[in-house]
């Protein structure tokens, strides 16, 4: 840590970061208020796939970057799972060198534009940021900012690509192209290794291309950073599962010499409660792929997806509002949010919640589903609801919610989406005897090195953490890449 | 991209495909599966492995005409490709000496049965089998049957050929002159319930392997969920073989019609398509 310090002091101290400081009064900067990131129009929006937020427009970003302070100890940066440097990438902005802003974001994160559309800033950078702790006032829009500067380095055709070092020839492979694997890969190839990346689907990008949906995250953002990973060399392997179509023995005996399982939590939960198989009722991670990254809603292609006018989404955190919004822009006459604690304990981004509520989403919170019932052709039609109540706090730390007796009613709906959770995908873990892991099913990692029980395998993201966030896995797969970095140089110098 | 090498009808709606997946074709085993997408527009499908020449990198599948994308793959030729093929997927078939195998195929579900008479009648099982089909041209793969059956009973609906009636008349023939000690059932959902019945009277063992609607193959989604034992299954990941007494056929029946209406618009729309 004590060099981290040394280099952010050296970084601010810098001869064009002392002007920008110098050039407006901090009592100016602090009397600015915060610029609100334009959106779509709510009732316009709730029919359409296109992005709800519009982003910062140039002069906004510029305005908003005056807002930072330039702290002498920047606290915003503590609140960063992958510690962009937040105040150097904004001054950045402030000196009109937007192109520079993006090259100091890819120093710690390989998907910035990701990141400033779906990270929970307000309990991370946000939160920490000085005019939240010390001002009380509303935070720097550190997401916004993050999002202009990529956004203005991708419109510009001018994307910076990572130096590489050297290649070395040692060959490591990548198991899983979420955010984890992304950001492994990214490092790995820049390290200078032979990187090939194995996913199971169709498609590069995981969570970030099946889960969260077109008008939060346009795949061409995606798409766009992992073109710039396939220009770093990085491979990529596409319908192939690993455990299935090769074993990671098999993998080894072609060369590969380390690898990064970063399969994601892909088994999606239900309650177990009766008819909860009937026609209708899907799973949110079903509902999202069919409609994400199969394009259902879409008459040209394919795939089906089942409609419904009054739609039920269980759940209360990212993955349930992104279905409820989701349905909602299917059609649904009534898209409604079944939460069974209050409101102020859904896990999801406020600003989903904001988004959800403008456009017309009913929340039900306090609310708990117990039975599903169908029509003659098995298709769901009415569930029954309970009233529920907050009592003690559980180990999460939030109030327990408690059934109410006798509170039990029914509703009429015609499509169910559960989001209730994930578990860790099951896959690798059972193809892997010897893996060590813990008794929710996630592999067991040095927190470090995210080095694994078997010591050419390291892991990240949520095969590791259960559910997290797109930062946090992005984290880890740095960090592993780090770690098997050390562990393959080792090797090598042993040889 | 997965090229077509082979294809040969074997009825009008049933067709053979090899196509080359030289990394499937080295790791599959009797009981997988794989799913394909057409084209860059297309949906998930699964399609249970016939057979795999390792040499050669190929794998063989047997497709009915059901729906838009069967309809579509039955009119692709050798030399052109499936945008994507993924597997092997599900667990593999557990092939052990029990003693006498009852095997049950109908319908396409008589090609995914061929390996695992095979592998049964490797393990040094007797197998008998039984294949069941509408009308005589809808028979299919009765000479390799006969290659690792010990006895193979043909049943048509219209006795066109073979004996006439279901697949549970076949069945309990056998049941009834011999000891079985385990039967495998493949076929349509309807069939495997009144075979998986029939054995249960009975009380011998019974695996049915489960073609369910699926989407990823891989536990990510639950498209393909029964209930086996009243707990609810992937049938990707924790099948595609149940034991066929546990399985809750009508739900399983009810899901596999999730979307009938959409399912024959999208048909009507292909067919002017085609004209
Ligand atoms: C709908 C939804 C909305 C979300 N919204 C947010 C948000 O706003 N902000 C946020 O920070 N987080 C959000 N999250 C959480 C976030 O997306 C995840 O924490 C993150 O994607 C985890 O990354 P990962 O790389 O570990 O796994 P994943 O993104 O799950 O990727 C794992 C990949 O591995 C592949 N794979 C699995 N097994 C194998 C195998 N054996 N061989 C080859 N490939 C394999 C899978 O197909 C998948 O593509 C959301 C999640 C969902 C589902
Ligand atoms: S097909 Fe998606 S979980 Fe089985």
């Amino acid at each position: 840590m004590e060099n981290i310090a040394e280099y952010l002091k050296e970084e601010r101290s810098q001869p064009w970061r002392d002007e920008l400081r110098k050039s407006m009064k901090a009592k100016e900067r602090t009397s600015l208020e915060r610029i609100h990131m334009p959106e779509q129009d709510p009732e316009e929006r709730s029919h359409n796939y296109l992005e709800v937020n519009l982003g910062l427009t140039e002069e906004q970003a510029l305005v908003e970057s005056h807002r930072c302070l330039d702290c002498p100890d920047p606290t915003c940066i503590t609140g960063c799972p992958v510690g962009i440097n937040i105040p150097k990438f904004i001054k950045k902005i402030e000196a009109k060198d937007y192109l520079g802003a993006a090259v100091v974001l890819k120093e710690t994160n390989a998907l910035p534009a990701v990141c400033g559309r779906v990270c929970p800033q307000e309990v991370q950078c946000e939160a920490s940021c000085f005019y939240t702790v010390k001002l009380k006032k509303t935070p720097v829009a550190i997401g916004n900012l993050e999002r202009f500067a990529a956004d203005y380095e991708r419109n510009s055709g001018k994307i910076s690509v990572p130096e590489i070092s050297e290649h070395n020839g040692v060959k490591v492979a990548v198991i899983g192209s979420g955010p984890a694997g992304l950001a492994a890969s990214g490092d790995l190839a820049k390290f200078g290794y032979d990187v090939t990346v194995f996913e199971a689907l169709h498609e590069i990008g995981g969570v970030l291309k099946y889960g969260i949906p077109e008008y939060r995250l346009p795949n061409e953002v995606i798409d766009v950073e992992i073109e710039s990973l396939h220009k770093m060399g990085v491979k990529f392997r596409t319908n192939f599962v690993v455990g299935k179509t090769a074993s990671v023995e098999d993998l080894r005996k072609e060369g590969f010499e380390a690898f990064f399982i970063g399969s994601g939590a892909g088994l999606p939960r239900f309650m177990g409660i009766p008819g909860e198989n009937h026609i209708g009722i899907y799973s949110s991670n079903e509902y999202l792929t069919r409609i994400n990254l199969m394009h259902a809603a879409d008459p040209d292609y394919d795939t089906p997806i089942l409609r419904g006018k009054v739609v039920a989404v269980i759940g209360g955190g990212n993955t349930a509002m992104d279905s409820v919004r989701t349905a909602k822009r299917m059609g649904a006459e009534r898209a409604i949010l079944v939460y069974r604690r209050s409101e102020k304990e859904m896990p999801a981004r406020i600003e989903e919640v904001k988004h959800a509520k403008e456009e017309g989403i009913e929340f039900l919170t306090l609310h708990n589903p117990l039975e599903y019932f169908a029509d003659e052709q098995g298709r769901v039609n009415r569930m029954k609801l309970q009233v529920m109540e907050l009592g003690e706090p559980d180990a999460s730390g939030r109030r327990r919610p408690v059934p109410v007796k006798g509170s039990e009613f029914d509703i009429d709906v015609d499509l169910v989406v559960v989001a209730i959770g994930v578990s860790p995908n099951p896959l690798i873990p059972h193809a892997l005897p010897g893996l060590e892991m813990s008794k929710w099913g996630t592999i067991i990692v040095d927190k470090e090195t995210m080095q694994s029980s078997i010591p050419d395998l390291f892991a990240g993201g949520d095969i590791v953490r259960g559910g997290a966030t797109v930062i946090l896995a992005m984290g880890d797969g740095r960090k592993a890449a780090a770690g098997m970095h050390k562990y393959l140089q080792e090797k090598v110098k042993s040889r | 991209m997965n090229k077509i090498v082979e294809k040969e009808f074997f009825s009008e709606n049933v067709c053979k495909f090899i196509i080359e997946a030289p990394d499937i074709a080295k790791s599959r085993k009797p009981g997988n599966f794989v799913i394909i997408r057409l084209d860059e527009k297309g949906e998930r499908i699964p399609l249970t492995i016939a057979s795999s020449d390792e040499g050669k990198g190929t794998i063989t599948l047997v497709v009915q005409r059901v729906g838009v994308t069967t309809a579509k793959l039955l009119t692709m030729e050798a030399g052109e490709s499936i945008h994507d093929v993924v597997g092997p997927l599900g667990k593999a078939t557990h092939i052990e000496n029990v003693g006498t195998v009852l095997c049950a195929g109908g319908g396409v579900g008589v090609a995914p049965l061929l390996p695992i008479v095979e592998g049964f009648k490797k393990a040094g099982n007797k197998v008998v089998t039984v294949l069941a089909a509408r009308t005589k041209d809808l028979v299919i793969l009765e000479e390799q049957m006969r290659e690792f059956s010990d006895e193979v009973i043909v049943m048509t609906d219209d006795g066109s050929y073979g004996k006439k009636g279901l697949v549970t008349a076949g069945m309990e023939e056998v049941i009834q002159r011999e000891k079985v000690n385990l039967s495998v059932v493949i076929g349509p959902a309807i069939m495997m319930k009144f075979a998986a019945l029939t054995t249960k009277k009975y009380n011998i063992p019974t695996i049915a392997s489960l073609n369910t609607i699926m989407v990823d193959g891989t536990g990510m989604c639950g498209a393909c969920r029964v209930s086996v034992g009243g707990k609810t299954r992937f049938v990707c990941i924790d099948g595609p073989e149940f034991d066929a007494h546990q399985v809750n056929f009508d739900e399983m029946l009810q899901r596999l019609g999730s979307y009938k209406k959409e399912e024959a618009e999208a048909y009507e729309r292909y067919l002017k398509t085609v004209q």
